[in-house]
């Protein structure tokens, strides 16, 4: 026995759950880190874009003359310079324009030696317009004179889908409640504090190499590659640092083949970067939507349907936005059981901006309807028949093991411990008793509380082909491990999971591990950062992968020590004896041994993980999800009559998480939700009057600050998922789908009044209270 | 445009540089001197993404403030805060208590608790709330950035470390 092994017993312990500093802090804390906002490359240029800042209108003229004498101009371009190649779902937007849909069109660009030349470039180009009548809502683009927005599309009717199941006139008959609700769901962005920039980069052979925020690499190849009439192939993707994307990068923009077409024909690179009014007004926001909301309910307090029709503003284009109701036909129920259902959404064309995916997706915007029409039962049956809100909630509540009629099959639902836990901890039935008999007392600031719940998607969506991701995984003579993964890094903490699963798995120290998965030249594919799919599926990859290597290790090891490799473990830096964690060998020196002999055996190993859900057919519906989870928050509110003001003091969660794999990653993933959420609610809204953002700074568009956050109190329930990583699920999207609504049901509580449009700003709240008091006198 | 002929102390080290009238010293930092570690977040004094420390403990917000009115100032970034190889107390209270997730806001953030914590070394959560609006961090909803000041003030008031570090 070797001497550094003698004696050595070394106990199995286990990162799972426990709180793991995230690799990457360091380096950001010193300023180390380069965002690609930071990036210059040699003999860079620097683009602009020249957008319409108009509705609707034809280009009749364009003269760059001007801007092309300028001192430091490379070049300028205009839609008549890029090829006529569509981008968006349904291909209908172009990297530039010929024509005028919505404020944010990009008319013209230039390439410069510097931002200060490029910029002026841009105001010596002249164009002349001839406005159009513009349409500025869903509603006025359907009507018989409307203009037409997109020339493929007569009626402005964009996207549209149904579900419906079961029969709806038998279950209205049955229903002794029926509640009928208009919520108008506004405009709000994702205000990534990094703005969204892209840096393009040809080589001699014509390859284009994109230095790019987007969260989804590989396909983003294959639908950025006709606006430039390259071949997917031919480019490669690097994804420096960036500072937030929260779904807004989900999509090719068209600042990145501008940036991609000034680079190809200028032949330096070209880096495109908005600034922070750009961004307001250049990026997606999240789509808005008009929910017209049906629920029935006996005087039981059973559901017996739900009628979800949803008109959606399509702005200009199509991009990720008009297809959430994809999710929203899934989420109109799951977490409480609905027979009957019928589901419709159009979206029309309109001047306005249009949508991309945001956190959350389709279900903030439902969830904010449903979780208020349980609010308004739960009510009615507490008053009329006595019902305990929380028995009314769990009466509904689905349970392991049912199958939607969605198809979305609840392996392990643990909805109702989430909600007695959430109740049970805020004290949620006193509490609303209280406030309820308060409510009409005289006094300026009045306390609320409410409830909300949902489902989402907690182990991917297979909306592609492919829902998987591939690893992988080599170890070095010296025992340190490079996972080479599909998954970006976005800033979710996605490489303190991989590393932690991995030397979980290999008994090697986190800091040992090293993230490759910037680099599409050199990443195996995934289908990108959404539907909260990344620890569950790129989890799932790296643990296979680290399997088979430890396989590998174990295997010669157990030639050596005259062993069965199931007698044997890794723990601590040692190949030990399973049993007593007796030590055998230190492990790099036996990698060493397995690398240096006649037949070298070398740690090099790769999985491709793929989700056992169901490919979603035209319909959308099928078990799209490996998982699904669900939450409930309940808000503690109080509002100041006078002022209108919302401060939320605390917010109590509970939530199925599977299992915590990072709790220090998970509480902060949590936390970060829900502002997104509160914000939403309470402040965020970009307003438009005809078609223009009237707020695109941070002073007139309100997000979170430290003040406004509550108290918060997590309940991390875990169902153990049997097929996530040590029976996790992905949890990202819930803590910002829930919080809007169990605040809306908390004022509700507080004043009597329902705001069913958000958010819930200070001016409305109000004016709200003023009129019900003119009202009630 | 004018052009002034400007000495700056940035992180302990003496630059000399000429700027415009109009260059913000984040433009100056950040291009003409490459300290990226200061970011762009807003550029008109809403986001405090530029938050860096003037002669000690002052904060500004470095795209409100013209390059050339700082004419022999001395600056700190957040790439100037480590001593002896050792991060600063408020870097480690960041790191440790996972307040990054991004990072983008951090540099900002963590210059704004240093001068935060100079004036009042053991401030209340609602102190701390209230020192840090004018910082946005849209990714960690502010808990564990709160916790990290507080953690960060025991780690200074515990061990007689000044709130700089030296
Ligand atoms: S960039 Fe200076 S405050 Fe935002
Ligand atoms: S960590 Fe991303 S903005 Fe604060």
């Amino acid at each position: 026995m070797a001497e550094d092994v003698a004696f050595k017993h070394i106990e199995k312990t286990s990162l799972i759950g426990k709180r793991i500093k995230k690799p990457d802090a360091p380096a950001k804390a010193i300023g180390k880190t380069r965002y690609i906002n930071d990036m210059v490359l040699p003999q860079m240029l620097y683009g602009k874009i020249l957008h319409a800042g108009r509705p609707h209108a034809e280009i009749i003229s364009i003269d760059t003359s001007e801007a092309e004498k300028l001192a430091g101009v490379h070049l300028v371009i205009t839609a008549k310079d890029t090829p006529d190649l569509k981008l968006g779902f349904v291909k209908d937007n172009a990297p530039l324009k010929s024509k005028v849909l919505c404020e944010r069109d990009e008319v013209a660009a230039v390439a410069a030696e510097s931002e200060a030349i490029a910029a002026a470039a841009i105001k010596l180009i002249k164009v002349s317009y001839k406005d159009l009548p513009g349409v500025f809502s869903a509603k006025d683009g359907l009507k018989k004179d409307a203009p037409q927005i997109q020339e493929n599309f007569p009626g402005n009717k964009s996207l549209k889908f149904k579900f419906k199941h079961g029969d709806l006139a038998e279950a209205e008959a049955g229903s002794d409640i029926i509640l009928d609700h208009v919520f108008n769901v506004h405009y709000v962005t994702h205000c990534c504090m990094g703005t969204s920039c892209a840096i393009a980069d040809f080589d001699h052979n014509g390859k284009l190499t994109i230095y790019s925020q987007t969260q989804y690499p590989y396909n983003y190849k294959m639908d950025l590659a006709p606006a430039l009439g390259i071949d997917p192939g031919d480019i490669r993707v690097i994804q420096p640092t960036t500072g937030g994307s929260f779904g807004a990068k989900l999509d090719v923009y068209p600042y990145e083949p501008v940036a991609a077409i000034l680079a190809q024909k200028t032949g330096r690179p070209v880096k495109v970067l908005f600034d922070r009014e750009e961004e307001f007004i250049n990026s997606p926001t999240r789509q808005p939507a008009a929910i017209h909301l049906r629920t029935g309910c006996t005087s039981d307090g059973i559901l017996t349907f739900r009628s979800a029709d949803v008109l959606m503003d399509n702005g200009a284009y199509t991009s990720w936005g008009p297809t959430v109701p994809v999710i929203m036909m899934r989420t109109v129920s799951g977490h409480y059981r609905v027979p009957v259902i019928d589901f419709k959404a159009q979206a029309v064309y309109s001047n306005n901006a249009y949508a991309g995916s945001f956190r959350g997706y389709g279900n903030v915007q439902m969830t904010y309807a449903t979780a208020q029409h349980m609010d308004m039962f739960a009510e009615e049956l507490s008053e009329k028949h006595g019902m305990d809100p929380i028995e009314f909630h769990l009466k509904n509540a689905q349970k392991s093991g049912e199958v939607t009629p969605q198809k979305s099959y609840l392996r392990e639902c643990v909805l109702a411990e989430c909600l007695t836990t959430a109740a049970a901890a805020s004290d949620y039935v006193n509490k609303h008793k209280t406030y309820t008999e308060a409510c009409t007392e005289e006094g300026r600031y009045k306390r609320g509380i409410g409830l909300a719940s949902s489902i989402h998607n907690a182990g991917g969506a297979k909306i592609h082909k492919s829902d998987g991701c591939g690893t992988i995984l080599k170890m070095d003579d010296y025992a340190r491990v490079t996972v080479i993964t599909g998954a970006s890094e976005i800033g979710q903490g996605i490489d303190a999971v991989i590393s932690q699963i991995v030397s979980e798995e290999l008994g090697v120290p986190p800091e040992h591990v090293t993230l490759v998965n910037n680099d599409s030249d050199i990443g195996p594919w995934d289908v990108g950062v959404h539907a909260s799919r990344t620890t569950f599926i790129a989890g799932n990859g790296a643990k296979r992968a680290a399997i088979k290597a430890k396989k590998q290790i174990l295997a010669a090891a157990s030639k050596q020590a005259n062993v069965t490799a199931e007698e044997l473990d890794l723990r601590g830096g040692y190949v030990v004896q399973d049993k007593d964690g007796a030590a055998v060998i230190r492990l790099d020196r036996m990698l060493r041994q397995m690398h240096f002999q006649p037949t070298p055996d070398v740690v090099m190993v790769s999985d491709y993980y793929e989700p056992n859900s169901e490919l979603e057919g035209k319909d959308h519906i099928s078990d799209h999800s490996a998982a699904y989870s669900h939450a409930v928050h309940i808000a503690e509110v109080v509002v100041d009559t006078y002022t209108g003001e919302v401060k939320v003091e605390k917010v109590t969660m509970a939530q199925d998480v599977g299992r915590v794999i990072n709790r220090m990653g998970l509480e902060a993933q949590m936390e970060g939700g829900l502002a997104f959420g509160l914000g939403f609610a309470l402040s965020e809204e970009m307003i438009f009057e005809e078609g223009r953002l009237l707020n695109p700074s941070f002073r007139d568009y309100k997000v979170p600050t430290a003040p406004e956050m509550p108290e918060i109190e997590m309940h991390f329930i875990e169902s153990d998922c049997e097929e996530g990583p040590y029976g996790a699920k992905g949890i990202a999207e819930l803590p910002t789908i829930v919080i809007a609504p169990a605040i809306a049901n908390a004022v509700y509580n507080a004043t009597g009044i329902r705001f069913l449009n958000p958010p819930m700003s200070p001016e409305k709240v109000a004016r709200a209270i003023w009129e019900k008091k003119q009202a009630d006198s | 445009m004018k052009k002034h002929a400007i000495t700056l102390t940035v992180n302990g080290e003496e630059r000399d540089l000429i700027v415009p009238s109009n260059r913000t010293l984040l433009d100056a930092l950040r291009d003409d001197l490459g300290y990226t570690d200061t970011k762009y977040g807003c550029g008109t004094g809403e986001c405090g993404a530029c938050t860096i420390l003037v002669d000690g403990m002052t904060t500004i917000n470095g795209c409100l403030t013209l390059a050339a009115t700082m004419n022999g100032k001395s600056i700190t970034t957040a790439a100037g805060l480590a001593r002896n190889g050792h991060l600063h107390p408020v870097q480690e209270a960041f790191i440790e208590n996972d307040a990054i997730q991004c990072g983008f806001c951090t540099p900002g953030m963590v210059l704004k608790t240093i001068s935060l914590l100079d004036e009042n070394p053991r401030p209340t959560e609602a102190e701390i709330r209230h020192g840090l609006e004018g910082n946005i961090c849209r990714c960690t909803g502010y808990t564990k950035i709160v916790e990290a000041v507080q953690d960060a003030s025991r780690r200074i008031t515990g061990s007689n470390v000044s709130a700089i570090g030296e």
